[in-house]
């Protein structure tokens, strides 16, 4: 075999292999340096791998040689292709800035451990959007879960511990719920694989049990992507993490359980089944139009600005599942580009309160008075990517919600256009209070050590910034793909 | 503690049948149930209970702490490895048949090599866990 | 009549059902951090058997081909729940974990003695 037909299995065996080097290492600064070769090298490979697929096609790799269905396929489409893209160019950009952030918030015996655990939950994530084989889904989840949960756990705060196992319950309960639905379809069906339970379900229509199966994968899903009312262990979890964990996650974890969601609601049960049959998009309107508002105004009464900018990634969850309920080409298109803008525009938030505590050591948003003039670079970054969330014209925010209000347009629901306005005004609300306080306060922490940040660490997240503008501009590159990943989608195409 | 003869003389009758049991179990998996999981915990349950009846540091001087923590990634060094050489092989990653010119030996090696990979990483994660729980709290 | 002889021919999924809600029950119920994680860990439990108890087929032998057996069970689910059950064994025992560590850092795994203050929050 070729290299290029090993592509699907080197995206996952590549981290797993840099995990392991890092735990026999046991050096922090050797890990690190491991992590960050494997993390340059995936967006290389998910670069090979997308172009690939971009044309409507798909790669199939028979793992273990044992051809579907018995064996375990890796099966990558445009959809695949667009969230291995998103999460390799995530882990890319974080590991240049973890080493100075990392040293300074992980004990140094620790941090060798920290690697690995990253590493781990990098390949689990990307496993995820990978595979096409329903089982093997939920044991990536589960080894993308538990290194996140330990990664969470490794934080400075005690608090770190508790939100790790409140995380964790609700973690398992969640993927528990989803084994209960696979283990549904496969008795259904006989099946696991994903390409072969969409044709059966097809055939074999919604009967109870699939039905069953389709609620407890929904709910299953919905606790990892914190879909409203099951978001309780988000806002914990990123605020008492190591900054680089919560930009990681924000950027990442939430995003591939929503690839999970697509796959499932639109490739496996097919949109007639879903849609057309069952109140989804109506419940889906509902729980997103309630984060986008309930999240959002609790944001704006948050005075730890990690916990704010947590609460708005609950209320930004909201813009994509909502695009997920309208299901017409122009919403769903509005979701999935969301899903690559709200990962450049959190990415670069969370990395610019990481360089404040890097330097001040808080995240409170009174501790950070002043900052502006002391740290103009990393608020000047905070303050793009606060105007990309606000949805500003020229910024990725504003393209996800003009296509979201196209294809409100397109049901005719003019009322929701309004609604996305409202919330964005929210959002004005706690983005401005922070820019406000940054620049307009006079200075609280004074001192030398009160400057901006070393270059390995801004560089990542201005080119996140600039990203949220230039695709803001240019929108052909995220829009152009996500177009291409919805008509597969709403073609139902596995 | 130290006066309870039966129990020390019981265990230590015990022990090499259970590393001998652990290995019955691992390789005699091709023909009956067993395999590197049940092998790995057995092999370190007879660790614990030497650690648990001896005290800790009589069982850390047979398995250091270290070398616990060494078998966790070595073990799935072995596994991950076999799939990569499988791979370097021109089949897929763990695709077992292409290691040796005959596909069916190849299987067979490939399987024996990645449950000994799994014995190794099991049984120092068993060991490695009971280490850290059981030093908790004595400084 | 109906009902019972209904409930005796599945007693399999009775029992899977009976293990699943009262595990959830006592993660939501209990507010000690280990009983959480048993009720966690019984939760996980009755996924097996959702899995297993179907695969075995009545009078079927071991999936090892032979020309006097033509009735094998399913072996899939078993291989699954292999997985599952390391799963479920690695995520118990970094809960507990966990739980050590929360029990040196706050002096108690009660959650209402480390959250007292619940209401307000």
């Amino acid at each position: 075999m070729t290299l290029e037909s090993q592509l699907p299995a080197l995206q996952i065996v590549l981290p797993l292999f840099g995990a392991l080097l890092c735990a026999l290492l046991r050096s922090g600064s050797l890990a690190w340096l491991v992590a960050l070769v494997v993390s340059l090298a995936m967006p290389v490979i998910s670069a090979l791998l997308l172009m690939q697929v971009q044309d409507g096609g798909f790669i199939s790799y028979e793992l273990g040689g044992w051809a579907p269905p018995w064996g375990i396929e890796y099966r990558i489409d445009v959809v695949g292709a667009y969230l291995v893209m998103l999460v390799s160019v995530i882990g890319a950009l974080i590991m240049p800035y973890a080493r100075a952030s990392v040293a300074k918030e992980i004990d140094a015996d620790k941090q060798a451990w920290f690697y690995t655990m990253y590493l781990l939950c990098l390949a689990g994530l990307l496993g995820i959007a990978i595979t096409g084989d329903a089982f093997n889904i939920f044991v990536f989840m589960e080894i993308s879960s538990l290194s996140t949960y330990v990664l969470i756990a490794l934080g400075k705060d005690r608090r770190a511990l508790l939100s790790a196992y409140q995380y964790l319950i609700m973690g398992t309960i969640g993927a528990t719920f989803y084994v209960i639905g696979v283990g549904l379809l496969y008795a259904a069906t006989g099946t696991l694989n994903l390409v072969e339970l969409t044709a059966r379900i097809a055939e074999i229509g919604p009967t109870r049990p699939v039905l069953a199966a389709l609620a407890f994968l929904v709910v299953g899903i919905s606790l990892k992507l914190a879909l409203f009312p099951l978001h309780v262990w988000l806002p914990n979890a990123y605020t008492y993490s190591p900054s680089v964990v919560s930009a990681f996650l924000a950027a990442t974890a939430t995003k591939v359980a929503v690839y999970l969601y697509l796959r499932f609601l639109f490739s496996v049960f097919g949109v007639t089944v879903v849609f057309e049959g069952l109140p989804v998009p109506e419940i889906m309107l509902v729980l997103s139009i309630a984060a986008m508002f309930g999240a959002s105004i609790v944001a704006v009464f948050q005075d730890d600005i990690k916990r704010m900018l947590a609460y708005s990634s609950v209320g930004q969850i909201g813009y994509i599942t909502l695009g997920i309920g309208l299901a017409n080409k122009m919403g769903l298109t509005g979701g999935v580009v969301h899903l690559i803008n709200h990962a450049m525009m959190k990415g670069a938030l969370f990395m610019a309160i990481g360089a404040v505590v890097y330097r001040i050591g808080s995240s409170k948003l009174d501790d950070l008075a002043g900052i502006g003039r002391k740290m103009p670079a990393t608020t000047i970054v905070f303050a793009l990517a606060g105007l990309s969330i606000i949805g500003t014209p020229g910024t990725v925010g504003f393209v996800s919600k003009w296509y979201l209000a196209l294809g409100a347009l397109d049901k005719g629901w003019w009322w929701l256009v309004f609604l996305l306005v409202a919330s964005s005004l929210i959002s004005m609300v706690y983005i401005g209070r922070v820019i406000e306080v940054v620049w307009f306060r006079p200075l609280r922490h004074t001192g030398p050590e009160v400057r901006d940040v070393p270059v390995s660490m801004l560089a990542p997240m201005a080119i996140l910034a600039a990203a949220t503008v230039y695709f803001g501009l240019d929108t052909s590159l995220t829009a152009g793909i996500a177009r291409r990943a919805v008509d597969i989608l709403l073609a139902g195409a596995p | 503690m130290k006066l309870d003869l039966i129990l020390r003389i019981t265990a230590k009758l015990m022990l090499p049948f259970m590393l001998m049991f652990a290995f019955y179990v691992q390789f005699h998996a091709d023909y009956g149930p067993g395999g590197g999981f049940q092998a790995g915990i057995i092999a370190a349950a007879m660790v614990i209970l030497y650690g648990i009846i001896f005290g800790l540091p009589a069982a850390q001087k047979v398995v250091p702490a270290r070398l616990a923590e060494f078998m966790v990634p070595l073990g799935v060094v072995i596994f991950a490895g076999v799939g990569a050489i499988a791979m370097l092989m021109g089949g897929e990653f763990l695709n077992y048949s292409v290691l040796l010119s005959d596909s069916v030996r190849g299987q067979l090696i490939g399987i024996l090599l990645v449950e000994i990979g799994v014995l190794v990483t099991v049984s120092g994660t068993m060991i490695a866990i009971f280490y850290t729980f059981a030093g908790r709290g004595r400084g | 009549m109906t009902i019972i002889s209904e409930i005796v021919a599945n007693y399999n999924q009775w029992i899977t059902i009976f293990l699943m809600v009262s595990g959830l029950y006592i993660v939501v119920a209990r507010g000690n951090m280990v009983k959480k994680l048993v009720g966690l860990s019984l939760f996980q439990t009755s996924v097996y058997l959702l899995y297993t108890s179907p695969g075995k087929i009545l009078g079927g032998t071991p999936p090892i081909l032979d020309p006097d057996f033509t009735v094998y069970s399913n072996p899939l689910p078993h291989v699954l729940i292999l997985t599952a059950i390391v799963v479920g064994v690695a995520t118990l025992a970094l809960g507990l974990a966990l739980v050590v560590r929360i029990n040196e850092e706050y002096g108690t795994i009660e959650e209402d003695e480390i959250f007292p203050e619940k209401d307000g929050e």
